[in-house]
């Protein structure tokens, strides 16, 4: 990319949940503005846009990331997910998705998606937390519903079940 | 409903919502599209608690890239009317600032563009003129007839005041053995729902009529307040929900003044204006709970037996009554002798207007102020008489066997056996290991301590229990005000599917789960048989002013309404299968996807079939029993106005809390660890059991911030100084642990289900259980929320020892101004020195980032500034007054710079003393403040900050008039040693 | 809550970073991990012309260990950082405060550079590198310095880094063999910024503590080898000149508790960890 300059649209091209991608964006836009608003991703919310609430928590070249933290035309050439690239399939949940379900781990839902995205890196390298690393690791996402107990829960149970068959994630 | 039918409800069944929420594919206000030329909003807020509006000059912005309109409080006074307020006062309510600003945050212009990009960039071409006024906080110095009059009718800033009286307190107090009483100030905080209020609104021109999608959470009598200030009738005025809503906790209630804000908007622009809040709004300037300064005083037996209680609530509602405030203050009122039996109560209740943000619902609503204030009462009482606090508790529970139990205060608690639920938690709950417990962390040289409340949980409002603020005599101008309408709609669609609209709006409570289970089990189906809509259309659905989702109503409310919609479709399908299956009607029953003749179940006929038939062959079917669509409302006889003697029931159901805990203090930080919470829930007949813990561990993780992190802080001038996530302290996972949660169910009388509320009664007790822990370990009198480890520490920490070295003491510093000195020694002997302070080329050379200085006068002068630290610049318009003039010897400098990121005003004496050799010794005091935008957001930093702009100043003043410093960090070592 | 408008410059190599540098002046921002800057560009704090980005160049990439000392390179992330094997042999007091910066959400996007670069008086890494007497590279088209971190901080968000300056990197001293090292912090919450964070760093003849979140910048002081009272004595005088004061929260006073008490133990560990 040479300079890209301010009042401009430029065109951003990353990889959203294995497809390739392209958007038109000034150098200041949000890649939560862009995935939302121009790419229809809307399951990545937005709940603060200073970085602490973790609802816009995406996986971005294989780490999480807040994605209002990130400007859209920083994604350029990146490897992207978001909660709508976590089912296997239309219909099926994964095993996180489905034991965040069997176990109450969401009532509004908006700040699921981070929590899902999060969780999702994590548990691909950590199989098996204790209850204080996934707490402090869960310490980087605000949850007003919940009072995180079914979530824990939830990551627990997912943990388990991963080990267990990893084949399903 | 018989047991036998309920096959579905008490199940945790999977929710219906979830698979959405899980995939991204919710369907929240910002996720719906938008009609195309849809504008974009943004608003301009004040940085200031308290100032009047000289001007406000909107061409630039009005020229600005896409933007397609700017609105001020002219443009809205013309087009709207006041938004009623409930109280009678003669004071408006506008949902943007009309000629004064009252609080930080407050809109004071909108911007409509193409964007929000563009928005925000036209926001900072508006230039407003503002005249600071003083400010007032402390809603007991707004009183004083001597402190600022935020509205100038009222001529005080008292809005309402009654007194009650219940039986005969003054004799209880007279007769009493002992006389207690708590003194409380309780702080302001919020939910904080992750998402924050969002809408579309859209204006038709040629039929007069609004059209505004919201993530509006009700109560839906204020569609009648915003009907009103919109000017149009309510039939012209069209309110709809998206399918999902972010969280509200009573907040959502707070986006209705944007509504009719944006719908002026809309019509202003001619084409829809979209309006999504953001944080920093959110924290200033959405809505918060009220803070409250409550004296509760006991009479009390020599037993512990509480006779009587005495009540004097002073209510802090902000800026401005706004609808439907005062309900706050008067949503316990039939509850304020709690989970007690106690028949004589006095109150004095007062609303009090201060320069802070309006309040609104909340979670708890009302009931965190009064039990906090109760239960430390009876904390109190165990202390004073040396008992033991669950066995103050134990003496004053309404007994068993007493309900349906109206209190002094005219609630009708409908069930219960309170003493049967204490007992059962302080064994399951392991009190007496708890105790145990403590005995052995005290031997062990621990700081540890336990607590415990009793409450009562109101649920399902009585429309009128607002009109309590009321005289006996202003009601019966007005008429009474009473009820609680749900409503429901169950539908047949030709191929015999079950749909149900509720009226409910969920925030993710599951009612669209909950719901299917109960006409699930109405009808023999089962829950993915049925589908329920929870959206509402004002145009289109049934609905009523109590519709909408607050004071805990869903189960027992809409959930009992949804069944009475079933049980009256039900009633007419069996009239349908009397005559197919050709048995009487006593005889039919529905199970298992079909209709059969009980005891010969071939005698049957599918659901989806005998549900059809009204559709495709009505001629087989009486008029009267046509089957197609049902919608039932509900109100309780029960909920019923207040009367002459001001007795209220101000809510429909009454769950009963008891919970204790035990938490340990950190000796080192005056952290407090919560060691173990059990808390025990009476909340009638419980339709999901995951989702009931849901709501239980959510209150209390709610309870938790309010109890030890979060607070809506002003500084004493008015400043907002928690306008981020990192300053308001929302507890995450590591701050909030598993409560032991306990039941009892006691099914109320009074709902068609047996249900009551659950929601908000962790709200409710827990902050007050944790306080009465933390005074038991500290074996303190008053304790105040929140139970911050600086606020603690002072009480572990003995007396600090004075400073080794005296001048390295910093500088006392009240409220937020900041104050500093400092030297210097310059070579300009003083008369020199003296000539360069008065020159507009001095004050360019000294004054950071100035550009352009204008003489106003030999004393006034303006300029344009960029002042920064570090990379946080912004540029100011600074006024700089010389006073006080003593040449050559001392002068006085004031300061106001405003800005887009606040503003500042400082003052310093400079004074000039002669050295021996020629030059100038330079000293200078200072006080400075800084308010706005950057003390919302960067008040951590702000002190540090506004330093460094002030050392940029003198150290240019002193490089200015012929002084080279040496070395950066020596001299600044130097001049600034004094501790500035 | 929206940026204003930006040029953006993402340079391939550091000659692009240095020339947009060079250009833009003090209205260029850098950005890395874009952790701490994206806040303030959304709440239009920062307006700055142009925004650099400096993660495509694989020069900075590195963490490279020479047995004296630890050349961290401008785009390395935090968790990069933790993640890196020999961290605990290399620099024990990073591996002891790197899980207190933010939380892994940050840490995975965030880099220590511009933890330093920011010079927030309350974070973890500067601290850590007056603590371990760490140096700051930096560069520009003429040349390259290399400043002490305890000269680096001057203030409150305040660097030594002029306007064309790139911080290329960071260095820390290697563990030495008889020092011992300890970390502790108190915050309302885990991840919030520090009310009070302490780095201490001892040897048999040296006692060192330094700390955040008190004073506007990371503040060190070298003790003699002192003991019980003594010791006390010598953390007072050290807390009252670190100029405390009243904030939203904590007081002034609970500041200067927790250095007198949060420092003592720190340094107790640290010897704890040296024996």
């Amino acid at each position: 990319m040479p300079r890209l300059s301010a009042d401009k649209r430029h065109t951003v091209r990353f990889t959203l949940n294995g497809r390739a991608v392209a958007a038109e964006a000034e150098p200041r836009m949000l890649l939560t503005d862009v995935l939302r608003h121009d790419l229809g991703a809307t399951g990545t919310h937005v709940g603060c846009e200073h970085g602490v609430c973790g609802a816009c928590t995406i996986e971005i070249d294989g780490v999480p990331a807040r994605s209002c933290l990130t400007l859209a035309v920083q994604a350029d050439g990146a490897t992207i997910r978001t909660v709508e690239g976590l089912a296997p399939e239309p219909g099926r949940l994964s095993v996180l998705q489905d034991s965040f379900r069997r176990h109450h781990a969401l009532q509004c839902g908006f700040c699921t998606s981070g929590i899902l995205m999060s969780l999702d890196v994590y548990l691909r390298h950590q199989s098996n937390p204790s209850d204080d690393e996934l707490r402090e690791f869960l310490g980087g996402h605000l949850c007003r519903c919940t009072g995180y107990v079914p979530i824990l829960a939830a990551a627990m149970d997912a943990a388990k079940r991963l080990r267990e068959a990893p084949a399903d994630a | 409903m018989s047991v036998e039918a309920s096959r579905w409800c008490g199940q945790s069944v999977e929710r219906v919502e979830d698979a959405a929420l899980l995939t991204g594919r919710g369907r929240f206000i910002d996720d719906l599209g938008i009609k195309p030329g849809t504008l974009h909003a943004a608003i301009l807020r004040s940085p200031h608690p308290h100032a009047r509006i000289v001007s406000i000059r909107t061409t630039a912005a009005a020229q600005a890239e896409g933007v397609a309109a700017v609105l001020t409080g002219a443009d809205v006074t013309k087009l709207s009317a006041s938004l009623v307020v409930g109280v009678k006062a003669p004071v408006a309510c506008w949902p943007i600032a009309v000629d004064r600003v009252r609080y930080v945050g407050e809109p004071v212009a909108v911007v409509v563009a193409a964007s929000r990009y563009l928005a925000e960039d036209a926001l900072d071409l508006i230039e407003v003129d503002y005249e600071p006024l003083p400010a007032v906080i402390d809603p007991v110095a707004a009183l004083d007839a001597a402190q600022p009059v935020l509205h100038d009718a009222l001529r005080g800033n008292l809005a309402s005041e009654r007194r009650f009286r219940y039986g005969d307190p003054e004799h209880a107090f007279a007769d009493a053995a002992h006389r207690i009483s708590v003194s409380i100030r309780y702080p302001r905080n919020s939910c904080t729902p992750i998402e924050t209020y969002g809408l579309v609104a859209e204006y038709d021109a040629g039929e007069d009529s609004y059209d505004v999608l919201a993530n509006f959470m009700g109560p839906f009598s204020l569609h009648a307040v915003m009907a009103r200030a919109l000017k149009v009738p309510g039939n012209r005025f069209r309110l709809r929900t998206p399918p999902d809503s972010g969280g509200s906790f009573g907040v959502k209630q707070g986006v209705f003044p944007y509504i009719v804000l944006m719908g002026i908007a809309a019509r202003v622009s001619g084409r829809p204006v979209k309006w999504v809040e953001d944080r920093l709004e959110h924290l200033a300037a959405s809505v918060s709970a009220t803070n409250r300064v409550t004296t509760l005083e006991a009479a009390v037996d020599a037993d512990g037996r509480v006779r009587a209680l005495a009540w004097d609530q002073l209510e802090d509602v902000g800026a401005h009554i706004r609808a439907p405030e005062p309900a706050t203050l008067y949503r316990m009122h039939g509850n304020l002798t709690g989970a007690y039996d106690i028949r004589h109560v006095s109150v004095r209740n007062r609303v009090v207007l201060t320069n802070k943000t309006p309040t609104g619902l909340n979670r708890g609503f009302g009931g965190p102020q009064v039990y906090y204030a109760l239960e430390r009462l009876m904390q109190r009482i165990a202390v004073a008489l040396n008992l033991e606090p669950v066995e103050v508790i134990r003496r004053n529970l309404i007994p068993s066997g007493a309900f349906p139990y109206r209190t002094a205060t005219g609630a009708l608690l409908d069930s219960g056996d309170y003493v049967k639920a204490f007992e059962i938690a302080l064994k399951d709950g392991g009190f007496d290991e708890l105790r145990e417990r403590q005995a052995k962390a005290r031997a062990d040289g621990r700081v540890y301590g336990i607590g415990c409340v009793a409450a009562v949980e109101p649920s399902v409002s009585n429309m009128g229990y607002i009109t309590t603020v009321l005289t006996p005599e202003e009601r019966r101008k007005a008429g009474p005000k009473n009820g609680a309408q749900a409503t429901a709609t169950i539908a047949l669609d030709p191929l015999g599917g079950v749909s149900v609209h509720v009226s409910s709006v969920p925030q993710g409570q599951g009612h669209r789960t909950v719901i299917s289970q109960i006409v699930a089990d109405e009808l023999g189906l089962t829950p993915s048989d049925i589908r329920v809509v929870t959206e509402l259309d004002t145009a289109r659905d049934a609905w009523s002013i109590a519709s909408g989702n607050y004071s805990s109503r869903f189960a027992a409310a809409t959930g009992g309404a949804a069944l009475l919609a079933a049980q009256k479709i039900k009633a007419k399908l069996v009239k349908i299968a009397v005559t197919q299956l050709n048995v009487g009607a006593d005889d039919i029953e529905f199970a298992g996807g079909r209709v059969r003749a009980r005891g010969n179940p071939d005698n049957a006929v599918p659901f989806s079939r005998l549900a059809a038939t009204s559709h495709w062959s009505p001629g087989l079917v009486p008029t009267e029993n046509q089957a197609l669509r049902e919608t039932a409302f509900w109100t309780p006889p029960e909920l019923t106005a207040p009367t002459e003697a001001d007795e209220i029931n101000s809510s429909l159901c009454h769950g009963f809390i008891f919970d204790f805990c035990g938490v340990e203090i950190d000796r080192v930080t005056g952290a407090v660890r919560i060691d173990k919470y059990v808390t025990m829930h009476d909340c009638g007949r419980i339709l999901h059991p995951g989702m009931t813990e849901g709501q239980v561990s959510g209150g209390f993780a709610h309870a938790v911030g309010a109890a030890l992190y979060e607070e809506y802080a002003y500084d004493p001038d008015g400043n907002f100084l928690t306008g981020t996530f990192a300053d308001y302290l929302v507890p995450t996972a590591m701050e909030v642990p598993a409560p032991v949660i306990l039941h009892l169910e006691t099914p109320s009388p009074f709902t068609p289900l047996g249900t009551k509320g659950v929601g908000e009664g962790n709200c409710m007790s827990t902050p007050a259980c944790l306080a009465n822990a933390v005074a038991d370990a500290l074996g303190l009198a008053e304790i105040d929320l929140p139970l911050t480890p600086a606020k603690i520490a002072a009480h572990l920490y003995g007396e600090e020892r004075a400073p080794p070295t005296p001048q390295a003491a910093p500088a006392a510093g009240k409220g937020r101004v900041l104050h500093g000195s400092g030297e210097a020694q310059v070579s300009a002997a003083p008369d020199a020195v003296w000539r360069m302070l008065l020159e507009p080329k001095t004050l360019e050379a000294i004054i950071p980032g100035a550009h352009g200085v204008e003489k106003i006068s030999d004393t006034h002068f303006r300029a344009d500034v960029t002042l920064g630290v570090g990379p946080v610049t912004g540029r100011y318009k600074a006024d700089i007054k010389l006073s006080d003039l003593d040449a050559p010897h001392a002068i006085t400098l004031t300061g106001l710079v405003t800005g887009a990121l606040g503003d500042a005003r400082g003052s310093g004496r400079i004074t000039l003393a002669p050295m021996p050799d020629g030059g100038t010794l330079v000293s200078y005091d200072y006080d400075a403040e800084i308010g706005g935008k950057v003390a919302s957001i960067g008040g951590r930093l702000l002190d540090g900050a506004a330093k460094v702009v002030i050392k940029q100043f003198f150290a240019a003043l002193v490089r200015h008039t012929g002084r080279t410093p040496e070395k950066k960090a020596g001299f600044f070592a130097r001049l600034f040693g004094s501790g500035a | 809550m929206k940026p204003a408008r930006f040029d953006y410059i993402r340079a391939a190599d550091i000659a692009e970073a240095h020339a947009a540098l060079a250009d833009y002046g003090k209205d260029a921002r850098v950005i890395a991990g874009g952790q701490t800057l994206l806040p303030m560009l959304s709440m239009r704090l920062v307006r700055p012309k142009a925004v650099v980005d400096i993660m495509h160049l694989p020069e900075l990439r590195e963490i490279a260990a020479n047995g004296r000392e630890v050349r961290i390179g401008a785009s390395v992330r935090q968790a990069e950082l933790l993640a890196w094997p020999t961290l605990d042999e290399n620099l024990p007091l990073l591996k002891k405060a790197l899980p207190w910066v933010g939380h892994a959400q940050t840490r995975s996007r965030g880099t220590v550079c511009g933890s330093v670069a920011h010079a927030d008086p309350s974070a973890e890494i500067p601290l850590t590198l007056v603590a371990l007497d760490g140096a700051i590279e930096l560069s520009t088209r003429r040349g390259r310095r290399r400043v002490p971190a305890n000269d680096f901080f001057v203030g409150m968000m305040s660097t030594d880094r002029a306007d064309n300056e790139l911080i290329e990197a960071v260095f820390i001293p290697t563990k030495k063999s008889d020092h011992g090292y300890a970390f502790q912090e108190f915050g309302r919450r885990h991840g919030d910024f520090a009310i009070v964070a302490c780095a201490a760093v001892v040897s048999d003849k040296a006692t060192r503590l330094a700390v955040g979140g008190v004073a506007d910048r990371p503040t060190l002081r070298d003790f003699p080898a002192l003991d019980g009272s003594a010791l006390d004595e010598a953390l007072d005088a050290f807390a009252w000149t670190l100029n405390a004061r009243d904030d939203l929260h904590a007081t002034a006073r609970y500041r200067r508790e927790l250095v007198r008490r949060m420092g003592r133990a720190t340094i107790e560990e640290a010897r704890r960890c040296r024996a």
